[in-house]
Order: C-alpha cells, then sequence, then structure tokens
C-alpha cells in the first residue's frame, strides 16, 4: 500500500522530504514506517523520543496501523509563537 | 456557534488561523470589539534578536506549519478560551515564513466585558498556543547559519 508521509522543520532537512508517497507493506505501523525511514536517514534515530505522529490529521499512537491513502506526519517539538 | 457564524462572516479573512502576509493587528481588533466589551488584550510575539539557544544575533525567523492539524487545534483554543473566560470575542494568527526583526510572529486578540478576564483569556490563549498548535520556528543569524527552536515550557 502507499501512503503520503509529510516531515516538518528539523525531520524534514534530515530527510530531504517535505512530502513523498512511500510504498509499505501491510500491517506496517508508525514505529515500523520510522524504522523503515531511521534506515534511510540513520541522522534520524537520535530525535525518535521528540518525535509524534499524527494519522490523518490526528496525533497517533506509535502502534497505529497504517491503511492505504494515509496521510501520516512526522512532528518535531512545536516552536509557534 | 459564534465562532462558525464569525468564520462564515470572515471567510476571506479569517479571524484564526495561519497568514503568509504580515499581521493586520488593527483589522483583528476591529473584528472582535464590539460595544458588550469593555476591554481589549492584544499579545503581540515579535521576532528577537538575542537567541535564548545561541550567542549569535538572530537576522530572522522563519515558520512553517502543518496547516491541517495547526488551524483545527487554534480553533480549539479558542472555543476552550471561550468556555474558561465567559463569553468573549478571540482572534489568533501565526505567520508563515520568513519573518523580519521586530515583526510579530503571532497575535491574540481578546475582548471581554472587563479587563480580568481579558487578560486571563490572553495569557492562556497564548500559552496553549505555544504548546500545542503545530508551527516550527528556525532562527536565521545573522552569520547565515539556522537552527530550529522548540519551545520550552511557559
Amino acid at each position: 500500500m502507499t501512503v503520503r508521509v509529510l516531515a516538518f522543520a528539523r525531520l524534514r532537512e534530515l530527510l530531504g522530504f517535505g512530502e513523498r508517497l512511500v510504498g509499505v507493506p501491510d500491517g506496517t505501523t508508525l514505529e515500523t514506517l520510522w524504522t523503515t525511514l531511521t534506515a534511510q536517514a540513520p541522522q534520524l534515530a537520535p530525535l525518535r523520543a521528540s518525535t509524534r505522529f499524527a494519522r490523518n490529521g490526528a496525533l497517533a499512537a506509535a502502534t497505529t496501523a497504517l491503511h492505504e491513502g494515509d496521510e501520516i506526519a512526522l512532528l518535531p517539538p512545536v516552536g509557534g509563537g | 456557534m459564534a465562532l462558525r457564524s464569525d468564520r462564515e462572516q470572515d471567510a476571506a479573512h479569517p479571524r484564526i488561523g495561519l497568514s503568509a502576509e504580515p499581521l493586520d493587528v488593527q483589522a483583528l481588533v476591529r473584528a472582535v470589539q464590539t460595544a458588550q466589551h469593555g476591554a481589549v488584550v492584544t499579545f503581540l510575539g515579535t521576532t528577537r534578536e538575542t537567541s535564548p539557544d545561541d550567542p549569535r544575533p538572530v537576522a530572522a525567523l522563519e515558520y512553517e506549519a502543518y496547516e491541517t492539524m495547526a488551524v483545527p487545534e487554534m480553533e480549539a483554543i479558542a472555543r476552550e478560551t471561550q468556555e474558561r473566560f465567559g463569553p468573549l470575542g478571540i482572534a489568533m494568527q501565526h505567520r508563515t515564513g520568513r519573518v523580519a526583526l521586530g515583526e510579530p510572529s503571532v497575535v491574540v486578540v481578546v475582548a471581554a466585558p472587563h479587563r480580568g478576564a481579558a487578560f486571563d483569556a490572553c495569557r492562556y490563549a497564548i500559552d496553549a498556543l505555544k504548546s500545542r498548535v503545530a508551527v516550527w520556528k528556525r532562527e536565521v543569524y545573522r552569520d547565515g547559519d539556522a537552527a530550529w527552536i522548540a519551545n520550552t515550557a511557559p
């Protein structure tokens, strides 16, 4: 299946994209998606503890399963204001 | 209910949301103030030359946002603020893109019957915005380097 991955701020810079369609096997969770992305960009790994995930515009636990067409966002700690 | 009609009325210039253009503070004050309000408190967050994290002088700030989450969260904060502090008018806008030194990056306007509620509500709304809304800030230093800066607890 294919999901749309959005990355922001430092995560965007380290991954080298702000938005990309990513093909993943059935049964993929947010955590396993992160692991896949970290394999491509090892410098992401230390940021796992400070990263939150959103699925289709709502914060989601790392154990959440992905579905075809999902919009997944990787969110660093916010810095508004 | 009030919020929904506000949005319908000002669809082209929403009181709550993100803006890639300079923030028009006076327009937001006019938008929320009515004859029922005896107090208007405006908070402006402005771009500062000194960084909390870096000794180098800051030349500008750059903001990016996840609009899909940021705008609904700002609307939720506006509703919460009204529920906690009583009948009041509220406007909240945050900049995206590059913001020059001294320019506002965020504005919160609260109009309330009395100043106590207006001050308290404005403080609540800006603190909630800074801790919850999906906006990110990059300090660009005068030497050309840059760094992402996360918020700390108020």
